[in-house]
């Protein structure tokens, strides 16, 4: 028989929701500030393997001279995005919620059973409620990562108010640095998302836009009986 | 009212709930995403800000937006709140040249015969000459100027403090204004700076950048020094200060860039 088995509260699939258009255009507006200033490369005992960004993906994304349209846009969302994330960390531990998303002391070790599980080498999965151990890492892991956003941000938006933001982001350079990683990050991490997501199938990806599963459990006999009766 | 009884409403089958509960989410998803995506049109769509004003070259709503987030940021903004300083050493010896604007080096300008001029209320002008400026206190800064395009650079600078010349000219009575205008001798460049950052204790006008007299690239005879600002703000040849309680002209504001400018 049908059931419905709640999944997703309300608050998660609004957050969740309001959080990738805002962060799309952080990041947008972001590639337009970087622009002005594109110091960033991949290099290994001095080759440089890649630059960011080459102008090819300039010229496709139409990223060049909008330095002062990127700032306009960029600290604008920046509220929306900290308000959302805020929202969001306020909901989690105030309905406990952190408890299905913060990794356990298991969540490591089973983290990397769940990868080698999701790359077909290995059959079984660890047992897992809501979320498995490697959702639990992911999940926890974006969150730091966006409070990393905002105070590296305010770090390097005003690093003479916030001089010590920019001093605990290990300064001005770096805080842009890290700024610019975690960006990075979210890109890898919304390939990876994505991924997951198509593979996981229309089921779960429904559950987070309706907030509830349909599950299959054996029907109920119509009377209950008794533990003795079921015994006997 | 009928009469009839109300028929007692029949429990929903779970296929029905399942049914309702996903029309309702899906088309509450659906028109939420149609909202956003139509704000976001609207957003990027509206209209630039009128030309000829003190701000420009942005859309209107985030004009707004920036005003509305700098009253914000000046709520924090504090004279206690320095920017942080370097030991000489690591300055840099030739600082980077990124503007020449109202500077240019085809502009006849004989730095031999400039003063500053103050306008004062009623018009009166103050005029001001480079040795007057040097015989008050010099103060030394090694900081890091920042650019809004994401470079910086430690460099030296050395100067009055702009606090220390105003009150040597007795032009405290200005300090009550909200705002200092700073334009170059032709007009051409000119900056608006809120009066908490031009009084901040690390505000300079400066004539000396590592050690020698200032050069005609880097704004001799006199700049601005403000580290609480980006560099946009630190404007090169002085020529005319005037003291307003409205935003002065701002030439990168009119661009399109924040007017507040503030680290």
């Amino acid at each position: 028989m049908k059931t419905i088995k709640e999944k997703h509260s309300l608050a998660m699939r609004w957050c969740h929701w309001v959080n990738f258009p805002i962060l799309t255009i952080m990041i947008w507006s972001g590639m337009l500030i970087y622009w002005a200033n594109d110091t960033y490369t991949f290099s290994l005992f001095g080759h440089t393997f890649f630059r960011f960004f080459p102008d090819w993906f300039y010229r496709a994304l139409k990223i060049p001279a909008h330095l002062a349209e990127g700032m306009a846009f960029h600290f604008l969302f920046m509220w929306f995005f900290t308000l959302n994330g805020v929202l969001y960390i306020l909901y989690t531990i105030i309905s406990g919620e952190w408890r299905e998303l913060v990794p356990n002391r298991h969540s490591f070790k089973e983290a990397w059973l769940v990868l080698l599980h999701d790359l077909h080498i290995r059959k079984m999965a660890p047992p897992q409620k809501k979320y498995n151990a490697a959702q639990r890492i992911a999940y926890t892991a974006i969150i730091i990562m966006g409070i990393g956003s905002v105070v590296t941000g305010l770090a390097i938006y005003k690093p003479v108010q916030f001089y010590y933001l920019t001093w605990l982001c290990g300064g001005y350079h770096f805080a842009r640095i890290i700024h610019f990683i975690l960006t990075l990050g979210y890109v890898f991490f919304f390939v990876i998302h994505i991924v997951q997501v198509i593979l996981a199938g229309w089921k779960n990806f429904s559950s987070v836009i309706s907030g509830f599963e349909v599950v299959n459990e054996p029907a109920k006999p119509a009377i209950q009986h008794t533990n003795d009766e079921q015994a006997s | 009212m009928s009469k009839q009884a109300k028929k007692p409403k029949k429990e929903l089958t779970i296929e029905q709930k399942i049914n309702r509960r996903n029309f309702i989410s899906f088309a509450s998803f659906t028109v939420l995403a149609g909202g956003a995506y139509g704000g976001w049109r609207w957003l990027y769509k509206s209209p630039e800000e009128a030309a000829g004003g003190i701000t420009g070259g942005t859309r209107k709503p985030l004009r707004k937006a920036l005003n509305k987030t700098e009253l914000f940021f000046r709520r924090v903004f504090s004279d206690n709140h320095l920017v942080k300083t370097y030991p000489k050493e690591m300055a840099v010896k030739g600082a980077r040249v990124n503007s020449d604007i109202g500077i240019e080096a085809k502009k006849k300008f004989d730095p031999a015969t400039w003063k500053l001029n103050v306008v004062k209320k009623g018009g009166e002008v103050l005029q001001v000459s480079l040795q007057e400026i040097m015989a008050l206190p010099k103060t030394e800064i090694v900081y890091d100027f920042k650019c809004v395009e994401g470079w910086d650079e430690i460099q030296h600078w050395a100067g009055v403090k702009f606090i220390d010349f105003i009150k040597h000219f007795k032009l405290d009575e200005y300090t009550k204004m909200e705002y200092v205008g700073m334009e170059t001798p032709d007009k051409a460049y000119y900056v608006g700076i809120d009066m908490p950052s031009a009084i901040h204790p690390q505000t300079l006008l400066a004539y000396e950048m590592s050690d020698k007299p200032l050069q005609l690239q880097h704004g001799a005879p006199l700049r601005l020094i403000i580290p609480v600002k980006y560099g946009i703000k630190n404007l090169k040849r002085i020529g005319t200060i005037t003291f307003s309680n409205t935003r002065p002209r701002d030439y990168w504001a009119e661009e399109g860039y924040d007017y507040y400018s503030g680290l």
